[in-house]
């Protein structure tokens, strides 16, 4: 049977499909799906995890039981892990242990463009790349059985439009495999220097076999069309390189660590010229120059950025180059929504003019003119620990102005440490944390604040308030961010605090409650001052009508839910909500 | 490429309901046995962004990603969209726009006006058709139908039969909106004659 599957749903499938016993992940995209559709085939016993280190330790415990597991995460999230991936390496498996990396080529939703490619070398394990949703699924599986054969974790290496794009996956049926049970093995597990420098030998002799495995593996394969010109490629390249030159040879390659240089070298021998067309990293293109091939690769083809086939073209093609021609349009960025709690909070930190150590989310966005609020952002829980940097840096008096900014879910993921550290450190910390009861960027996972788990049932909810007082946090209060004044009068006084002080903003995601009626305008009362403009509201614009002098701001009652932030900036009443329109 | 290939371009705002469009659009190529390959994007770049959904189908397709100058069809739900992604429509290719404008950011805060003339610079690139979706949407007493009655109006251009959009729509939205979608297609279908 055959169906449409995205990249995502098509590791679901996959894991199902190949008998996994656990999965775990936090959300982030492009990765975030997976777990999503795991949810839903009840023989896999799955969890959101608080973060991605959390999310391997949990699957390599259940792995050490011998279960087969699997962790996903964007390719940032392996950072996060990589500390237990590295000696997950060394200890091996007893189930298969499947890690999936979703990288983000062309920064759709991320912070940096690493290519996670790299890891697999630097860990030493195994890396497969599928090139579409069908290999996706198809990889799933086999970095399952190839864990076990071999003793080793599996990387599965996806990108943006393997995870988001659909195509046809042939469906199976699911094969049952037996939880091993647990045997101590602590040579295996406990890695203490002794066990560990054994564990480095196997792990070296482990490779050779890898790299014979990797000259049979029936996906690393040669297609053989016109010799004159050879392509050595992997991933979603493979689809976008056939397009571009559909009558070359190709040497495509799904297990791309370690490389089967047997099979590389026939290719090369029989082949005129070769490119090798890869995303991101020079990676396959380093190791293959190092085994004495001439090939053309970065030289031609971007470093940066997504590949397509106009890319692709343009790269051996200064014709191509010249066939494109764009207009000059007004970009269009992705806006805080109308209605969006986080708004308020934002507002107000540009009104006081502060520094703002900023965070991973949706609020990121606030960093955006005209709210403009935010002036770092490295990765997941930094807005924290930065700004204790910061002040540590230039003393008490520039934490007077200085704020952390981060969202419910990051706090669970890494932001607990951070505080911990600024409390302990007689930091002067000011943290903003802007509770939606979600991780609204990724699409509404739920998380310790929530209470709620993977499949929708109750778990424990763990209040951040409870979190933070339990840091020994003395200034704790909650604040509506809906309510400028309040959030004013509470964002001062937390400056003014000595010590470390906590606002928890705590209002629902808008995308998750039911929008109120719109506000209106009152024409004769509005005089076109744009004040209400500062928000940033995607509903309310400036209109130029030829029948008036000064300019009218207008709500689109579409987009308006109804949080009524723009009457609290208004400073002639012209904003009004739909009850007082009507009497 | 092969000449056997259909691309469908469709664009728009974050939250205006592409991605359904593009899941029903794929299905009914799915039914109708071919291979389809559709890709979007999630995230970010969805919080009101611009989105781009690309759809493929055909005998054999590689590549989810529809090369530029080779849409057959631009399908957007905005008209500065429509605009931002006209170089992906191929010589004579058709443009179907929603007619709505919706300002960015840029816009809103008066940094940069919104583009006058789009009308005419689409003209200029494809066969184009404005669509007031919203006005048909709202006579069906809901504004979310604007994908669907989009979707019925590309319909006219696509060779496949009633019964697969009709069982394409069913399958991709919930049960109690499948009427109402339905008859959205079906006034989207008999807007244009072509």
């Amino acid at each position: 049977m055959k169906s449409l599957l995205s990249g995502n749903e098509a590791v679901a499938r996959g894991a199902w499909e190949a008998g996994c016993h656990v999965a775990a992940a936090y959300p982030g995209t492009p990765s975030t799906e997976i777990l999503e559709n795991i949810v839903k085939y009840p023989e896999i016993n799955t969890e959101w995890a608080v973060n991605e280190k959390v999310a391997l330790e949990v699957v390599a415990g259940a792995c050490f039981a011998g279960a087969r597991a699997l962790a996903a995460m964007k390719h940032v999230g392996l950072n996060v892990a990589a500390d237990p991936f590295f000696t997950m390496g060394y200890s091996g498996v007893t189930g298969g242990l499947v890690i999936v990396s979703a990288d983000d080529p062309g920064l759709w939703s991320s912070q940096n463009e690493q290519d996670n490619r790299h890891y697999a070398r630097h860990a030493k394990v195994p890396i497969l790349e599928p090139s579409d949703s069908n290999e996706a699924k198809l990889f799933t599986k086999l970095a399952f059985e190839i864990s076990e054969k071999f003793d080793t974790p599996v990387l599965l290496r996806l990108t943006t439009r393997i995870c988001h794009s659909t195509c046809l996956v042939d469906l199976k049926k699911r094969k049952e495999q037996k939880i091993k049970g647990y045997v101590k093995d602590i040579k295996k597990r406990l890695m203490l220097p002794a066990h560990a420098r054994l564990r480095h030998i196997i792990v070296e002799e482990r490779l050779k076999k890898l790299e014979k495995f990797s000259e049979v593996f029936p996906y690393n394969k040669i297609e053989w069309g016109k010799k004159t010109l050879g392509i050595i490629t992997s991933g979603i390249a493979y689809q976008y390189a056939k397009e571009v030159f559909p009558h070359a040879s190709f040497l495509k390659l799904s297990l791309t660590y370690p490389i089967p240089e047997n099979l590389i070298k026939r290719f090369a021998r029989k082949v005129k010229k070769i490119i090798i067309i890869e995303e991101g990293d020079p990676v396959l293109e380093t190791e293959i120059k190092a085994i004495g091939i001439k090939v053309t690769g970065k030289e031609k083809i971007p470093l940066c950025g997504e590949l397509t086939q106009n890319v692709i073209a343009m790269s051996f093609s200064k014709k191509a180059k010249a066939k494109i021609k764009k207009d000059k349009i007004p970009p269009r960025p992705p806006v805080l929504c109308p209605g969006c709690p986080h708004r308020g909070v934002f507002y107000i930190i540009n009104k006081l003019k502060l520094v703002t150590s900023g965070d991973i989310g949706c609020y990121t966005l606030g960093a955006l003119p005209p709210l403009s609020a935010m002036d770092t952002c490295v990765c997941m829980g930094a807005s924290i620990t930065n700004a204790h940097g910061l002040e540590k840096a230039l003393g008490e008096d520039f934490s007077k102005k200085l704020v952390a900014v981060l969202g419910d879910s990051t706090f669970f993921h890494s932001g607990i440490s951070g505080l911990a550290n600024a409390v302990y450190n007689k930091g002067n910390l000011n943290l903003l944390i802007l509770d939606n009861f979600t991780t609204a960027m990724t699409g509404h996972q739920p998380h310790p604040g929530t209470g709620k788990l993977a499949r929708g049932e109750q778990g424990k909810r763990i209040p951040p308030e409870d979190v933070v007082k339990g840091c020994g946090v003395e200034f704790v209060r909650i604040v509506d961010p809906n309510d400028l004044k309040e959030t004013e009068t509470a964002i001062k006084q937390a400056l003014e605090f000595d010590g470390v002080a906590v606002l928890i903003f705590r209002r629902p995601c808008a995308l998750l409650v039911k929008p109120k009626p719109s506000y209106r305008i009152v024409p004769e009362l509005c005089n076109g001052c744009k004040l209400c403009l500062r928000i940033g509201c995607p509903a309310i614009s400036l209109k130029f009508p030829e029948d008036r002098e000064k300019p009218l701001a207008v709500i689109d009652h579409a987009l308006c839910t109804g949080c009524g932030l723009c009457t609290q900036i208004c400073n002639r009443n012209a904003i009004i909500a739909p009850e007082q329109a009507n009497t | 490429m092969k000449t056997d290939i259909t691309n469908i371009v469709i664009c728009g705002v974050g939250g205006q309901g592409i991605i359904l469009a593009s899941n029903v659009l794929c299905y009914v190529a799915f039914l109708e046995g071919l291979d389809v390959k559709k890709s979007e994007v999630h995230g970010m770049a969805q919080r009101g962004g611009s989105v781009i959904t690309h759809v493929r189908f055909g005998e054999k397709i590689y590549s989810p990603l529809i090369e530029q100058g080779k849409g057959d069809v631009i399908l957007s739900f905005e008209k500065l969209e429509a605009l931002r992604y006209i170089h992906y429509l191929k010589k004579k290719g058709i443009v179907i726009v929603n007619d709505r404008e919706i300002p960015p950011m840029s816009v809103l805060t008066g940094a940069v006006s919104y583009p006058a003339n789009i009308e005419r610079k689409l003209k200029k690139s494809g066969k184009t058709f404005f669509i007031d979706a919203a006005k048909i949407a709202l006579e069906l007493g809901n504004i979310r139908a604007v994908n669907i009655i989009l979707l019925g109006v590309l319909s006219k251009f696509l060779k496949f039969k009633k019964e697969s959009w009709e069982k394409a729509i069913k399958e991709n939205v919930k049960e109690k909106f499948a009427e109402l979608n339905i008859a959205a297609f079906d006034r989207g279908k008999n807007i244009i004659t072509t």
